[in-house]
């Protein structure tokens, strides 16, 4: 690791002013980043540290709403969103391990947009709002391709607002080493038609399935989307799946997030 | 009921109180007075030539010492390799120089290239960023049968060409073996690949180099399983060192399983560098480092046919392996793929002919080495996958099979057409087992239940045999080993009848600390708290080869035995000088030395006493002091066996496989820890499941590891696992060490893959899919999905 200079901000407002500096970048969880200084892939000069900041944290909920703070842990989002949002929670509690789960947040997940990531499929099948101290963005805005997102430098995200669904479900098929998804798809009923949204499979990143929406919007049920297929053309090859292996699952994976979101 | 602290109890771990509390004391622990600190740039490309290195720029960088690269240790020889392999045509291998440093070229993808030593960790790093390193790449060499091909890329330019030797075992049974097969009523072929392995242990390596210069004293402190043999290799061959002027210390260890064996490169450089910048020089290897510098295992491409008659009797077995060597030879790796392979090729089974043929072949990748089990597991996987090919295209039972070519119990000793000799084993017995404690009978409703879920069950089995005991020296030395595999142990009682025992093994996560000090206590009779068990420095314990093959008990520990006896037998005369009687007529029981037929007795601590305050004491025939070593020398491998069960559910949308249940039938001989022995099987199990499901290191066309790190080499973790159904009541005990002991550190990760694999494939095929004969490991979801699809 390169030497760093490590700021904690007690506000959001410093915090953005910290970012301003040349070489400063966000910290929340460190579970990403922290591995890649280690490796010296990364050499910011300052971090800016997020987790302390008393309006980033926190689950709330309201008109059909629940807004969560950026720099909350996946843990947090386990207990203290499942009164609100089930299918969330069970997405968060399925993150990594318990040392994952307390350290990880989901601002620096969805920051990262890791391409086999948790929480990108539910950002994204959820249509929620990606709230920063700038602007509003829209998830179909904001996914913009393996580890693109649409933050401007030094941008911070604060929260993420998600509608709350009637339904929802999340199902993973963890890839046998990191237990990151090698495929993973959330599937969300609202009053107006079905989210689907894949993540680990496609080398574009978390990407919507408008075949399977069309399918489930007209009869939310397992049945609905047998036969469906995705195209290999686009998906992920390596050393745990073809792309064609990836293609399948996401057929199977779509079926139980069905099945799971009940 | 055995007695606490005795041989038979399942006596607590006594090292675990200090490993549970972070009271241990691993390598990277030491930090010596004045240290810095090592580390070392690496290759990044798999073959290419050095054309200049540049250290200006470094040199300069801040609390760097020194840096050395190959012509720093011009004067110091290459990394040594143990054991010279002899083939079918009488040449012996070829053997690659190994230099400590890359000289000239680079050869795979993490050979060290300079060594920066600095103040700290950091600035070391720092400053191995501004090596200037000039290499031009060249064609790396990664498929085995292209790199034999004419006119291959070599990896070693001054070799004839990349093969290490060509082995062919028996060669004068090839014509026989063949004619076999001409006239066989059926042949079963496979072709399968034995996945190479990263061992992984907890503790990565780490080497901490002293040099005092008042004294000429070296002192290595390295993560090793055996640093008797360091101390040879590094002194003897590299460094030039006569060994009273070298200390090898290997305190605690946090797990080998064969990958801690090897005399390594980094060793050699802490401790030349040490006196070089005169002060204490440390390395601690990272997790990535492992991943490229450790040896890796297994790594065979094995085609194999088995040859029956008319009444499925196997009439002969033929088999063609590619060995991986990788770059370099690793201490040990010329024996692994012949003499620890090929004379297990015989199993369980009477086949009476058997031809193995093996070419070890040189790659632009990691060493290949030992590793838990270390040509055994290759022997077993190649052997009961085809077992049980062979049982499904006649359409018989796998199980009966198997126990009608087992050897039985009135053949032994039993001799093998590869060589060895088993002593004893009981294999029916095994089989007999296995199938009560894995209640076989149950399956069919098990599975039909499973097929209720939409699951695919399928049960597998795998009989085993393997070769530890490590080692007959003669016999060895013959087969090409540059070492003798005996072992060593003194035993020092002291004044009040307290005993330290050094121990030659050493205790890397297998309790030695407490089962050797069981066997004292009940040699003895006195409590086992009395006793200690120290090892792991070359300065106190007698001359030891260490801790691999399973070895430390029945060779380990049969030395402990030899001096033990050999105290008892001295602390008898001075009893009966004390008690006034014949030495004959003293027995000792439960600590105490009696005369026969009376009531006169003296116990442990008088007699150590008097030994230590010789007052009342034969000083004319007896030298005073009770301390005796004793070097054992087997005169035989042991060769523990079992039959083992494996229940899989296979999820047919996913591919999926959940072991559902594993169950364990050893022969491990005289069992000393039960408790121990169970860990050590299910340690072994684990890793065996992971071989089989999980474990994967595999390199791109470029050389580059695609597995090397924990986010792409799948470890077993423990929901990757069942619970697991662990026996060793069948016992047939060994025939030549004192306690009657075979060994179980391997076991359970031989055994195990072949298992895993059979209930796969057992699982498909019952679903329908006939055409799945075999899946190659890791048998992993999407390889299990392409094979139901294909
Ligand atoms: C062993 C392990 C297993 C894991 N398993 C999973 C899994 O199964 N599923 C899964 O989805 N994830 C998994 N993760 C990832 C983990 O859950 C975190 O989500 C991820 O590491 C990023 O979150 P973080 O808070 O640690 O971010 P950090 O590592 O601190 O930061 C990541 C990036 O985001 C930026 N950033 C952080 N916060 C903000 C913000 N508020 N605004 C703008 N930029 C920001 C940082 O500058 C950095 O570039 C795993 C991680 C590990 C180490």
């Amino acid at each position: 690791m390169y030497d760093f200079e490590l700021v904690k901000p007690a506000s959001l407002a410093e915090a953005v002013k910290a970012m301003g500096d040349d070489g400063a970048q966000a910290l929340a969880g460190g579970q990403t980043l922290v591995p890649t200084m280690k490796q010296r892939l990364a050499s910011p000069e300052r971090l800016v540290s997020l987790t302390g900041i008393a309006e980033l944290q926190g689950v709330s909920a309201a008109e059909g709403r629940v807004t969560i703070g950026a720099a909350t842990c996946h843990a947090d989002v386990a207990a203290k969103a499942a009164a609100h949002y089930p299918g969330l929670a069970a997405l968060a509690g399925q993150i990594g391990d318990p040392a994952v789960r307390n350290r990880g947040t989901i601002g620096g997940s969805l920051a990262n947009n890791d391409p086999s990531a948790c929480y990108p499929a539910a950002a994204l099948g959820s249509g929620a709002t990606i709230v920063t101290n700038t602007r509003d963005i829209a998830a179909d805005d904001y996914f913009q391709g393996m580890f693109a997102t649409a933050l401007e430098e030094g941008e911070i995200i604060t929260a993420v607002r998600f509608p709350v669904p009637q339904a929802a479900g999340y199902v993973k098929f963890a890839q046998p080493a990191s237990r990151f998804a090698l495929v993973g798809v959330f599937v969300a009923r609202f009053a107006d038609g079905v989210r689907v949204a894949v993540t680990g499979a496609s080398n574009n990143g978390v990407f919507r399935w408008a075949e399977a929406e069309a399918a489930l919007s007209g009869d939310f049920s397992a049945d609905a989307v047998t036969g469906l297929t995705v195209p290999a053309d686009d998906m992920i090859a390596d050393l745990h799946g073809s792309a064609e292996y990836r293609a399948h699952l996401v057929g199977v994976m779509t079926a139980r997030a069905v099945r799971a979101a009940g | 009921m055995p007695k606490d602290g005795g041989i038979g109890a399942s006596t607590k771990r006594r090292e675990d109180m200090r490993f549970l509390t972070g009271k241990g004391r691993y390598t990277d622990d030491i930090n010596i007075r004045g240290q810095v600190h090592a580390h070392f740039l690496r290759s990044d490309v798999a073959h290419g030539r050095i054309n200049g290195i540049d250290l200006s720029a470094a040199e300069a960088m801040p609390g760097v010492l020194r840096i050395l690269t190959a012509a720093d240790f011009a004067a110091v020889g290459g990394i040594p390799c143990g054991w010279q392999v002899t083939d079918r045509h009488g040449q012996v291998m070829q053997e690659p120089k190994h230099p400590v440093l890359a000289d000239g070229k680079v050869r795979h993808v993490g050979d060290p290239i300079a060594m920066i030593i600095a103040e700290t960790y950091e600035q070391a790093r720092d400053a191995a960023e501004a090596v200037l390193v000039d290499i031009t790449e060249l064609t790396p060499v990664l498929d085995m049968k292209a790199a034999l091909a004419e006119g291959a890329v070599k990896v070693h330019d001054d070799l004839t060409s990349n093969l290490c030797y060509d082995w062919g075992f028996v060669e004068e049974n090839k014509a026989a073996v063949d004619a076999a097969f001409a006239k066989a009523a059926h042949v079963t072929t496979l072709e399968l690949v034995n996945n190479r392995l990263v061992a992984n242990p907890m503790e990565p390596r780490v080497a901490v180099g002293d040099f005092e210069s008042h004294s000429d004293q070296y002192t290595l402190y390295t993560t090793s399983q055996n640093p008797h043999v360091i101390r040879l290799l590094m002194g003897a061959f590299v460094l030039g060192i006569p060994e009273h002027k070298l200390r090898v210390v290997a305190p605690d260890v946090g797990g080998g399983f064969g990958s801690k064996i090897y005399h390594y490169a980094e060793e050699a450089a802490v401790t030349f560098a040490a006196r070089l910048v005169g002060r204490p020089v440390k390395w601690t290897s990272s997790r990535s480092e492992a991943f490229i510098s450790d040896a890796h295992g297994r790594d065979h491409v094995t085609k194999i046919e088995l040859a029956l008659d008319d009444e499925n009797n196997f009439t002969a077995l033929r088999t063609d392996t590619y060995a991986n060597m990788g770059a370099y030879l690793s201490t040990f790796a010329p024996s692994i793929p012949t003499w620890l392979h090929g004379t297990l090729m015989a199993g369980n089974y009477k086949t009476p002919l058997i031809y193995v043929n093996v070419k070890a072949v040189f790659t632009n990748t990691v060493p290949v080495d030992a590793y838990r089990g270390a040509g055994r597991p290759e022997a077993t996987f190649q052997l009961e996958r085809l077992v049980d090919k062979a049982a499904r295209e006649l359409g018989v039972d796998p199980v009966d099979l198997r126990r009608q070519n087992f050897i039985t119990p009135d053949m032994f000793p039993y001799q093998t057409p590869v060589a060895v000799v088993y002593d004893t084993g009981n294999y029916q017995a095994t089989m007999d087992k296995l199938l009560e404690i894995s209640d076989h009978a149950g399956f069919e409703a098990r599975r039909a239940e499973s097929a209720t879920r939409g699951k695919l069950r399928g049960f597998g089995i795998a009989h085993y045999i393997e070769a530890c005991g490590i080692a007959p020296s003669n016999l060895v030395g013959q087969l090409g080993a540059r070492a003798g595999l005996y072992e060593s142990a003194t035993v020092r009682v002291n004044a009040t009848g307290s005993i330290s025992v050094y121990t030659g093994s050493h205790s890397h996560g297998q309790g030695h600390e407490t089962s050797f000090a069981q066997v004292v206590a009940e040699m003895i009779g006195i409590d086992a708290n009395q006793i200690d068990i120290v090892h792991g420095d070359t300065s106190n314990t007698p001359m030891g080869m260490g801790t691999y093959g399973s070895r430390s008990l029945a060779v380990g520990g049969s030395a402990i035995v030899k001096a033990t006896n050999k105290i008892i037998n001295k602390a008898k005369k001075i009893a009966a000088h004390l008690l006034e009687a014949s030495e004959a007529d003293i027995e000792l029981k439960d600590g105490k030395f009696a005369v026969a037929g009376t009531d006169k007795s003296v116990d442990w601590a008088g007699v150590t006493l008097a030994a230590y305050v010789p007052h009342n004491y034969p000083l004319e025939s007896l030298e005073p002091g009770l301390e005796e070593t004793a070097f054992y020398d087997p005169s035989n491998f042991t060769y523990p066996s079992g039959a083992y069960g494996c229940e899989v559910e296979v999820d047919p949308d996913t591919g999926k496989v959940q072991v559902l249940s594993f169950a364990a039938a050893d022969d491990f001989g005289n069992i000393v820890n039960p408790m121990i022995v169970e860990g050590q099987v299910q340690g072994g199990l684990a890793q065996g499941i992971g071989q089989a499901l999980l474990e994967n290191c595999a390199y791109d066309g470029n050389g580059q590891l695609l597995s090397g790190s924990f986010m792409d080499y799948a470890m077993p973790r423990a929901d990757d696992l069942p619970m697991f159904t662990v026996d060793h009541s069948c016992i047939t005990p060994c025939t030549h060490n004192p306690l009657g002991v075979k060994g179980c550190g391997e076991a359970g990760a031989i055994g195990s893959p072949p298992a895993v694999v059979n209930a796969v494939i057992d699982a498909l095929q019952r679903a329908g899919h006939a055409h799945v004969t075999h899946i190659d490991m890791p048998v992993t979801p999407a390889r299990v999905w392409a094979a139901m699809n294909g």
